[in-house]
C-alpha cells in the first residue's frame, strides 16, 4: 500500500530535523551515534505514521463502501405530493438533489449579469445586459412598443417572476394584461384559485385582469408542478394554450383529435414542456387569451399566414407607419426545423443533461446553456457527439457567428427601409400604393428578423433553416426599398431550371 | 543489498523493547490488516483477469458494461480484447496498471466528467487492436494509408462496435 510509504516519507523531514549531520544517512554504524533524544523520537514517529496510515485506509475503505452502497440508492418519500403541492420546497424534501439544481438557475451562467443600485420602483440587485442597446437597430425596429423602452438578456428561471414583475414592460403606462404572467410564475396554484378548481376557467379569468392584479395570486416563478405530475412524477402539459397550439399543429400536419397529454410519447414530452412557453404568441381578442400562431403549421412563414388571415397586428411603427407583428422567443418552432429535432434529440437532452449522482443519473434541472463550460458541453454534446469539448465549442461559435453575419445584414436592410418608408411618407415621393406596399415589406422582413433575434439559440437550433429565413428578410426589405421607388419586385419565384436534388433512376 | 536491509532491521528493531516493541508491532499488524482487507474488498485482484465484469466493479463503467453486453463484439472480444495492448504481456500488465491507478484515483474522488473520455494512448491501444484480429482484411486501407505516413482510424466510423456509449 503506497500509503505507508508516502507518509513515511512526508514524516522524513522531521525525523532529520533535530539533528541535520543525519540527513539522509542511514547506515548502522551512524544509528550508534544518534543522540538519545533522536532515539527516543524514532518509536512516537513510527506511531505517528503508523496510525495515519490506519487513518487514510480506514477512509479509504468506507468510501469504498459508501460507493458500493451508492449502487443501491433509494427513493424516500419524506412527503405525500398532491395536486394542490404547489411549494417547491415541499417537493425538495422527496428530491433534495433535484430541488437543489433547480434553485441554482439564479446563478449567473452566461456572464451577463450587472450590478445595478435598487431602487423603491426597482428593488432588484442584478440585472442581465440590454439587447437593445447592444443592437440599436433592434430597438428602433420596436419604436412605437414597449420592448424600445426595455430589453435584456434573458437569464434562469429563478428570475422569471421578478423580472417580469420590474421591466418597465409592465409598468402603468403599458397597461398589460394577467395574460403575461402565463409564463412567468407557477400556474397550477393561481388557475386553481381563479377558477375554483378548473383550472381552464382559472386561466380565462387571469387572462381578463389587469398584470398588476394577477401577480397578487402569484406565489413562486417556475416550479415543479408546472412540468410535472405531483403523484407520478410524469412530465405533464399544464398551459392550455399549449395543449390547444399542439392539437391545431398536429392537425395541420394531419393528426387528428390530438391530446398531448394523452398522445405524447415521454421523449416528446422532454420538449413539450419547454414549449409551453419557449415559443411565439399573441394574446387574441379583447379576453386576451395566450394563442399560439400555429394553425397552418410551426415555420416563420406559416406564422405570418395565421396573423395576416385573422388580421393580427400588435403595433404601428412610429416613425414607418407600418403595422408590425413581435415576435417573441420561438425556441421549439426553431427547433423543431433543424437536424436536432430531427434525431429525437430533445430540450431536455442539451438543456437538463445527465449529471452523475453516485450511482443514479438525475436529470439536470438546473436549466442553462450547454456552452457554459468544458463540464457542461461534456454532459451535452459528448453524449451523442464522440468528439472533444474544444471542438463543439469551435463548432457552435462557427455556427452562431454565421448567423450573426446574416442577422448583421438583415438588420442593416431593414434598417435602411424604416429610414427610406419615413422620409418618402415626409416629402411625398412616393405614392400611397407604393408606401403601402413598401409598409407590407417592412412588416413581413421584421417579423422574421424579430423571429430569428428574439430566438435564445443565435441561429444554433435550426443553423441552415436560420440562415435562411434572414436571406428571405433581407430580400424583402431591399424589395421594400425598390418598391419606394416604383420599381416592382418579384420575390420567391424558383430557379429557371427545376434543381434535381436526387439522383432518379425511375424508381 | 540483502545485507542492509538486515542491518538497518536489526538497528531499527534494537530501537525498541517491551511492550513498546509489541504495541508497535500490534499497530502495525492492524495496518497490515486493514490495508489486505481493503484490496480484498474493492476486489482489486480480479483486475489482474480478463472478466469484464470486473471492469464494472465501480458503477462508473455500467453504460459500457451493459452497452458491450449488448454489442456486435459481445461474444468475440472481453474489454481488454480492445483496451488492452496485445503485443507483450508485460507491457499489457504495465498499461492496467497504469489504467487502474487514474481510474481509481478520478473514482475515489468523483473527479471525472459526465462522458468519459478515452486518453490518446489508449485510443492508439484500441486502434491497434483492431488491426490485430482484421488486419488482414483491411491489408489495402492501412497500406495505402501508412506509406504516406497516415494512420486509417477505424473507430472514427466504426463507432460502438464494442459498445455504443
Amino acid at each position: 500500500m503506497s500509503t505507508e510509504r508516502e507518509d513515511a516519507a512526508m514524516e522524513d523531514p522531521k525525523v532529520d530535523a533535530p539533528d541535520p549531520d543525519d540527513a539522509g544517512a542511514k547506515g548502522d554504524g551512524k544509528k550508534k551515534s544518534r543522540s538519545g533524544s533522536s532515539r527516543k523520537l524514532v518509536p512516537a514517529l513510527v506511531l505517528v505514521t503508523v496510525a495515519v496510515a490506519a487513518g487514510a485506509l480506514t477512509w479509504l475503505l468506507t468510501t469504498i463502501f459508501e460507493h458500493k452502497q451508492e449502487s443501491a440508492a433509494s427513493f424516500t418519500e419524506v412527503v405525500e405530493l398532491t395536486d394542490t403541492s404547489y411549494d417547491p420546497a415541499v417537493w425538495g424534501q422527496n428530491f433534495p438533489i433535484q430541488y437543489e439544481q433547480y434553485r441554482k438557475t439564479i446563478e449567473d451562467t452566461d456572464g451577463d449579469f450587472i450590478a445595478v443600485t435598487p431602487t423603491d420602483e426597482d428593488p432588484r440587485e442584478y440585472h442581465t445586459i440590454s439587447r437593445i442597446e447592444s443592437e440599436t437597430r433592434a430597438q428602433r425596429m420596436w419604436r412605437g412598443y414597449a420592448f424600445a423602452v426595455d430589453y435584456t438578456e434573458p437569464r434562469g428561471h429563478e428570475w422569471a417572476l421578478v423580472d417580469q414583475r420590474y421591466t418597465e414592460r409592465t409598468g402603468e403606462r403599458f397597461n398589460q394584461p394577467g395574460t403575461c404572467l402565463n409564463c412567468h410564475a407557477s400556474m397550477p396554484e393561481v388557475y386553481d384559485e381563479l377558477g375554483d378548481g378548473d383550472r381552464e376557467a382559472g386561466f380565462h379569468a387571469m387572462n381578463a385582469m389587469s398584470y398588476d392584479e394577477a401577480y397578487e395570486h402569484a406565489s413562486s416563478s417556475i416550479a415543479c408542478i408546472d412540468c410535472h405530475d405531483p403523484q407520478t412524477m410524469e412530465l405533464t402539459i399544464t398551459r392550455p394554450a399549449f395543449i390547444d397550439g399542439i392539437r391545431k399543429a398536429k392537425a395541420a400536419e394531419g393528426v387528428k383529435d390530438y391530446d398531448v397529454n394523452r398522445d405524447a410519447t415521454n421523449q416528446e414530452m422532454r420538449t413539450y414542456v419547454c414549449a409551453q412557453c419557449h415559443v411565439e404568441y399573441y394574446f387574441a381578442g379583447d379576453s386576451k387569451t395566450l394563442t399560439f400562431p400555429w394553425d397552418k403549421g410551426l415555420t416563420v412563414y406559416d406564422a405570418m399566414d395565421y396573423y395576416d388571415e385573422v388580421g393580427w397586428t400588435d403595433f404601428t411603427h412610429e416613425e414607418s407607419g407600418a403595422e408590425l407583428l413581435k415576435a417573441q422567443h420561438p425556441d421549439f418552432e426553431t427547433w423543431s426545423q433543424g437536424i436536432h429535432a430531427t434525431n429525437g434529440v430533445t430540450c431536455a437532452d442539451c438543456h437538463m443533461a445527465y449529471s452523475r449522482v453516485g450511482a443514479n443519473k438525475v436529470s439536470n434541472h438546473q436549466i442553462m446553456s450547454p456552452m457554459v463550460s468544458d463540464e457542461t458541453i461534456n454532459a451535452s454534446c459528448l453524449t451523442c457527439h464522440h468528439s472533444t469539448a474544444g471542438e463543439m465549442r469551435e463548432r457552435v461559435d462557427g455556427i452562431q457567428t454565421r448567423w450573426q453575419g446574416s442577422l448583421n445584414v438583415s438588420f442593416t436592410a431593414l434598417d435602411a427601409l424604416i429610414t427610406d418608408i419615413t422620409a418618402a411618407d415626409a416629402d411625398g415621393s412616393a405614392t400611397e400604393e407604393d408606401l403601402a406596399t413598401a409598409r407590407d415589406y417592412q412588416r413581413k422582413a421584421q417579423f422574421v428578423i424579430d423571429y430569428s433575434f428574439s430566438e435564445n439559440g443565435r441561429g444554433f437550433h435550426a443553423p441552415a433553416y436560420s440562415i435562411s429565413i434572414l436571406n428571405q428578410a433581407t430580400d424583402w426589405a431591399r424589395s421594400g426599398q425598390l418598391a419606394l421607388r416604383g420599381v416592382d419586385v418579384e420575390n420567391g419565384i424558383g430557379p429557371a431550371i427545376p434543381e434535381q436534388h436526387m439522383p432518379d433512376a425511375g424508381n | 543489498m540483502v545485507r542492509l536491509v538486515k542491518a538497518l532491521w536489526r538497528g531499527y528493531t534494537r530501537m525498541f523493547s517491551g511492550w513498546t516493541r509489541i504495541a508497535l508491532a500490534a499497530l502495525l499488524g492492524v495496518v497490515l490488516g486493514v490495508g489486505g482487507f481493503t484490496v480484498y474488498y474493492s476486489g482489486v485482484t480480479g483486475y489482474l483477469g480478463d472478466d469484464p465484469a470486473t471492469c464494472a466493479n465501480c458503477h462508473a463503467m455500467d453504460e459500457q458494461y451493459e452497452a458491450w453486453q449488448r454489442g456486435s463484439h459481445h461474444d468475440v472480444a472481453t474489454c481488454n480484447s480492445c483496451h488492452a495492448p496485445h503485443d507483450n504481456l508485460v507491457y499489457k500488465y504495465i498499461n492496467k496498471a497504469d489504467n487502474g491507478f487514474w481510474h481509481s484515483l478520478k473514482f475515489t474522488f468523483q473527479n471525472y466528467p459526465e462522458n468519459i473520455q478515452i486518453r490518446e494512448h489508449n485510443r492508439e491501444i484500441t486502434e491497434a487492436a483492431c488491426l490485430y484480429c482484421h488486419g488482414d482484411f483491411v491489408d489495402q486501407a492501412t497500406n495505402s494509408s501508412t506509406h504516406k505516413d497516415e494512420t486509417v482510424s477505424c473507430i472514427r466510423c466504426h463507432d460502438g462496435v464494442g459498445h455504443m456509449r
